[in-house]
């Protein structure tokens, strides 16, 4: 078994008890990032049963094309994401490095998509605000600013995850990660999985609706 | 006195040892430390400052209450006193105090740790802490804010002329912190016990931290979110709380009141856990029914989530959400009520002491109870119908969080100071401010709840005539209760150069903290103890037993 | 010095609430001897250095506590019914009230009496009539509370809110905002006059009116062109309104809505929100053209419209 590279921190005892801490932690903080979006989607709820149709029609004018690229780009990248794990655990330096840079080439696609989507958004007036969209109901402009806001804080967490990678990569790239401690990649993956997830339900709500509406 | 302490040792060196004190004295060893022990103090230097300006906001407006006219200040400023007051002393005293300061000092050593699981993120905490705590002092100094603590939408978010999104930011932005110090917490337990020590052999102060810390880091997350939806309704002019677009104000205060009914949990629960220690300790026995308030600590984290529109029963939810939230509310007190109860039992057989910590745990005891009752006139929603918005609420809550918190906060800050500072405070000045603040707190408080049945709203500048005797007595009250919190500033201050020194156990408490030197060394113990028995291992009778034993035994005893 | 301990109760349901209150305190100090006395005892009497028997000794523990936390809960959920049956009663009005309509805009009540009568932060109502209030927020929170009458409900902007009470008392009470609303929160009072019957009729008469509620609201209309589409209009399909209010009407959608004060609103500031069955999306948004006030007087208006004649009655009268 190798010498893990990092050093066992002073708090702790022995290594499996420091690889604990950190794992439950990550899944603690996942917990709070729920309860994060929680009340965005909490309030989606509220509005969609309150005015169904309203959220259809507003619904319409999302690009349905752009959604599913992206979701298509979120799994694959959750793949990707899985395999460098998995290439971690092996003590394969080289297929993690790829894999976590392939992961992170599809979150900068992700969010290059999103700023394509979000620039034809804005060209088609879909920005809540005095020069809304014609021909909508107002309450459809409650969609769209929950639209802004849900996307909006999800693209900072895919960003936030771009980095977290990013500084994953650049480690694995230094040999710091084997089968005996790949523990930050791991939590990473978590991390990432869990921003997957959120799209998941992202996608449905927000791109799909309209299919069902009257 | 039994230990169950095993294998650690007294150090007794020849000249001063090294304690966490003086292991590196420069301002960066200070502000770039991970030892929880000085971050522990640096969070109670930050809490001193948003504190004194939010009393001093609380004196300002009992002085101006002390007449019925509002001829002091403008309406205007007694509303932004009222505001500061309420969001300076909630998120950046009161959330904090207990955990922050006692909970970051004490949990390592209370568990056999060195440190908390992620020292770094615990620094990381307190600036995030701070951030927020500066941009709402700009807040505070460039004008203030008006909306009260609450924030109700349409007001903060539409009509406000004060700086609402410099306070919201601020809040938004600590809350990240509250929820690193939870998260560190919820690790910390569960990972760094000493060996031995399982679940059901922990002090109850880490029951009720552990409880605590999860309603920290599932509930501000949902605050933090629903002031960012508020915020941007108010910089973009357009959002999810406006009714010209058919959105609901009244949803704001569901998600409002989602985070804050469990943080008043996050307000409580911390004192109960200390209350545990201390009524031990002073009683020399045994906590009567460790399981049951071990798991009431639990119980109230739990339900505490499931009560939110008990604050909205006549806000415009329906009459049979009132009707459920009412029941789940009264079920909430019933822990709370258990705790009480153990507490007294406790008591029975004892050998009492009446040293300050156990005069504020006594004074916990008796001024919770009054405000946990008060809640129940509060659950009955037929009569909260009358009483809520009124300062019936106002005195509920402050016999909570102040009568109970702080008082809890200030028990443990005088029973953990010889560990923290290695000196003792003065008892008697102790024990008189403990009953100054006693008289003041009920002066102030009690005919507040007279007021409120009369029907004076909070919030209010000026007031019907007939409201200004119990007003007046209120103020009163309150100048009584600043000198009782004022004594113990001023003496533990004295203390640190001129109080006795202390020595590892001056309350001959058990627990592992006090096994270790007063103040202890950096790294907490020499050797990391091990556990073999339950908590609170006293002797009532063994105690007096050894008191009453003839001074030469009891020389040779010691 | 005078220490009232009660305000003046003006109702029989304020009666209902100070019952509620006083046994409430009842319990409160029940428990408190509870606790309150066997720990002072146990302080005297295991003081350190008092002589006392302080020998371990084996409670049955699990009964004790099992026992102090069910009779809190059967306590507890005694309180929770008699504060429902409370609630029950003051939130739920009884039938045949008269209808007052209230605006609560910062800092100040307007009130408009169905005859006609405004007023700005006093409300006379007569003794003895069971009085509902329609309330409207024109900007942001407000809360109606009249401590004597031991009721509240809050005022909010987007919706109406009722409130009802029944005054047995003559005199001159209380009223009170109490949702902070900004500046002047405090200074948004006033009182509520119950005057005798007969002299509540009288006042009605006095001073200028411009004619009843239902009145105005018909000017108004007539003037914004609702009757243009809504009464037997050749060009636009619009729902008739007469005998409407009450009424169960099909939505789009499918489901079924009681055509209330609030649904009135609606329809008139967001028309897309629920359109009646076999109607479109044609009404156009009066958000901004219509204040709460006049928006009471609309609500007033097509609640009085008769529901229409049916034809083959008139075929007999002929």
């Amino acid at each position: 078994m190798n010498n893990p590279p990092t050093a066992l921190q002073d708090q702790f005892v022995e290594m499996p008890q420091q690889k604990e801490a950190a794992t439950l932690g990550m899944w603690t903080f996942l917990a709070t990032e729920v309860l994060f979006f929680g009340a965005m989607f909490m309030s989606y709820i509220t509005y969609r049963t309150a005015y169904p149709r309203a959220f259809a029609l507003a619904s319409h004018h999302t690009i349905l094309l752009f959604g599913t690229i992206n979701t298509a780009i979120l799994l694959t990248s959750s793949l990707t994401m899985a395999l460098a794990v998995q290439a971690a655990k092996e003590s394969n330096s080289r297929w993690l490095f790829r894999f976590l840079v392939a992961t992170v080439l599809f979150g900068v696609a992700f969010l290059g998509v999103k700023g394509l989507e979000y620039h034809q958004d804005i060209a088609d007036h879909l920005w809540p605000g005095p020069h809304f969209k014609s021909g909508l109901p107002p309450e459809a402009q409650i969609f769209w600013v929950l639209y802004w806001i849900m996307t909006g804080v999800h693209a900072l967490h895919v960003t936030v995850g771009i980095v977290l990678l990013s500084i994953m990569a650049l480690m694995a790239r230094r040999q710091k990660f084997s089968g005996a401690y790949y523990t930050p990649v791991e939590n990473s993956g978590l991390y990432w999985h869990f921003v997957d997830v959120i799209w998941i339900f992202l996608y449905p709500l927000l791109y799909l609706i309209h299919r069902y509406a009257a | 006195m039994n230990t169950t302490v095993e294998s650690s040792e007294i150090f007794v060196p020849a000249r001063e040892p090294k304690t966490y004190l003086t292991e590196g004295r420069t301002l960066k060893s200070w502000l770039l430390t991970t030892d929880h022990k000085r971050i522990g103090l640096l969070y109670l230097y930050s809490l001193l400052v948003y504190f004194t300006i939010a009393a001093i906001a609380a004196a300002l407006m009992r002085l101006e209450l002390i007449t019925p006219a509002g001829d002091m200040v403008t309406s205007e400023t007694y509303n932004k006193l009222f505001t500061i007051h309420g969001t300076l002393m909630v998120w950046f005293f009161l959330i904090p105090s207990i955990p922050a300061v006692l909970g970051n000092f004490v949990i390592p050593m209370m568990i056999g740790a060195r440190d908390v699981a992620f020292p770094r993120l615990n620094l990381l905490s307190w600036y995030i802490f701070n951030i927020g705590g500066s941009l709402a002092l700009y807040s505070v100094l460039f004008g203030g804010v008006d909306t009260g603590w609450t924030f109700y939408t349409p007001y903060s978010s539409t009509y406000a002329n004060s700086h609402v999104i410099a306070m919201a930011a601020g809040i938004f932005i600590a809350g990240f912190g509250t929820i690193l110090t939870g998260l560190n917490f919820i690790i910390t337990i569960h990972k760094l016990r000493a060996p031995g020590m399982t679940w059901f052999r922990m002090p109850l102060f880490l029951w009720s931290m552990y409880s605590t810390s999860v309603i920290m880091v599932l509930a501000t997350p949902v605050l933090a979110m629903t002031l960012a939806l508020m915020s941007i309704e108010r910089i973009w002019g357009v959002g999810v709380f406006d009714p010209k677009l058919g959105g609901d104000p009244v949803l704001f205060q569901h998600l409002f009141w989602f985070y804050s009914h469990p943080a008043v949990y996050i307000m409580i629960l911390p004192g109960m856990g200390v209350v545990s220690e201390l009524i031990t300790c002073f009683s020399r026995k045994q906590i009567f029914g460790y399981h049951f308030v071990a798991f009431a600590s639990v119980a109230i984290a739990v339900l505490g989530f499931l009560v939110w529109g008990h604050h909205m029963f006549v806000a415009g939810e329906s009459i049979y959400a009132g009707i459920v939230f009412s029941f789940l509310s009264y079920m909430v007190s019933v822990p709370s009520a258990i705790k009480v109860f153990n507490w007294t039992m406790t008591l029975y057989r004892g050998s009492i002491s009446f040293e300050t910590p156990m005069l504020y745990a006594l004074g916990f005891i008796g001024l919770f109870t009054v405000g946990g009752l008060t809640g129940l006139f509060l659950a009955a929603v037929g009569l909260d119908v009358h009483v809520t918005d009124t300062y019936f609420v106002v005195a509920h809550f402050h016999y909570i969080m102040v009568g109970g918190m702080v008082t809890a906060f200030m028990g443990g800050l005088h029973y953990w100071w010889p560990k923290i500072t290695g000196r003792m405070y003065p008892e008697k000045l102790g024990q008189l401010a403990a009953l100054i603040m006693y008289i003041g707190f009920n002066l102030t408080f009690f005919p507040q709840f007279i007021l409120g049945y009369l029907g004076m709203p909070r919030r209010y500048h000026a007031y019907a005539p007939e409201f200004q005797i119990y007003n007046v007595m209120s103020s009163a009250g309150a100048s009584i209760l600043g000198v009782g919190y004022l004594l113990p500033l001023i003496y533990f201050i004295w203390s640190l150069k001129h109080g006795k020194k202390a020595p590892a156990n001056p309350w001959n408490a058990t627990g592992l903290e006090w096994q270790t030197t007063s103040p202890p060394p950096k790294h907490n113990f020499k050797e990391t103890p091990v556990v073999t028995g339950p908590p609170y291992q006293y002797s009532a009778e063994e105690t007096e037993i050894a008191l009453h034993k003839p001074a030469k035994e009891q020389r040779a005893a010691s | 010095m005078n220490f009232p301990l009660f305000p003046d109760e003006a109702s029989a349901a304020a009666r209902q609430t100070d019952y509620l209150y006083c046994a409430l305190i009842g319990v409160s100090l029940v428990t408190m001897a509870v606790v309150f006395v066997p720990i002072v005892i146990f302080l005297f009497k295991y003081r350190r250095g008092k002589k006392a028997d302080r020998s371990p000794v084996h409670l049955p523990e699990m009964k004790i506590e099992i026992t102090w936390t069910i009779i809190p809960m059967i306590i507890f959920t005694g309180l929770f019914a008699w504060g429902t049956e409370v609630f029950w009663n003051v939130e739920r009005p009884p039938a045949n009230a008269m209808e007052i309509d209230v605006v609560g805009k910062q800092w100040m009540w307007k009130i408009q009496h169905p005859e006609g009568k405004r007023e700005i932060d006093e409300l006379h109502v007569p003794l003895g009539r069971t009085v509902k209030l329609l309330l409207a927020s024109q900007d942001v929170i407000h809360s109606f509370f009249l401590p004597e009458f031991r009721i509240k409900q809050d005022v909010v902007p987007g919706r109406y809110t009722t409130l009802w009470f029944k005054a047995n008392k003559l005199g001159t009470f209380h009223l009170f905002c109490s949702e902070y609303c900004g500046t002047h929160h405090s200074a948004m009072i006033g009182h509520v006059i119950v005057m005798k019957p007969a002299a509540y009729e009288a006042w009605l008469t006095q001073g200028e009116t411009s004619g009843t509620l239902a009145q105005s609201g018909e000017r108004l209309y007539r003037e914004l062109g609702c009757s243009g589409c809504h009464e037997n209009s050749t060009i636009v399909h619009a729902p008739p309104l007469g005998g409407i209010f009450g009424k169960s009407v099909p939505l789009q959608t499918g489901q079924f809505v009681t055509v209330d004060e609030g649904y009135i609103r609606d329809s008139i500031l967001l028309p897309a929100k629920d359109i009646a069955a076999g109607y479109t999306n044609d009404m156009p948004s009066f958000q901004g053209r219509v204040n709460e006030e006049q928006l009471q007087q609309l609500v007033a208006y097509i609640k009085s419209l008769p529901a229409p004649v049916p034809n083959n009655s008139i075929q007999e009268a002929k």
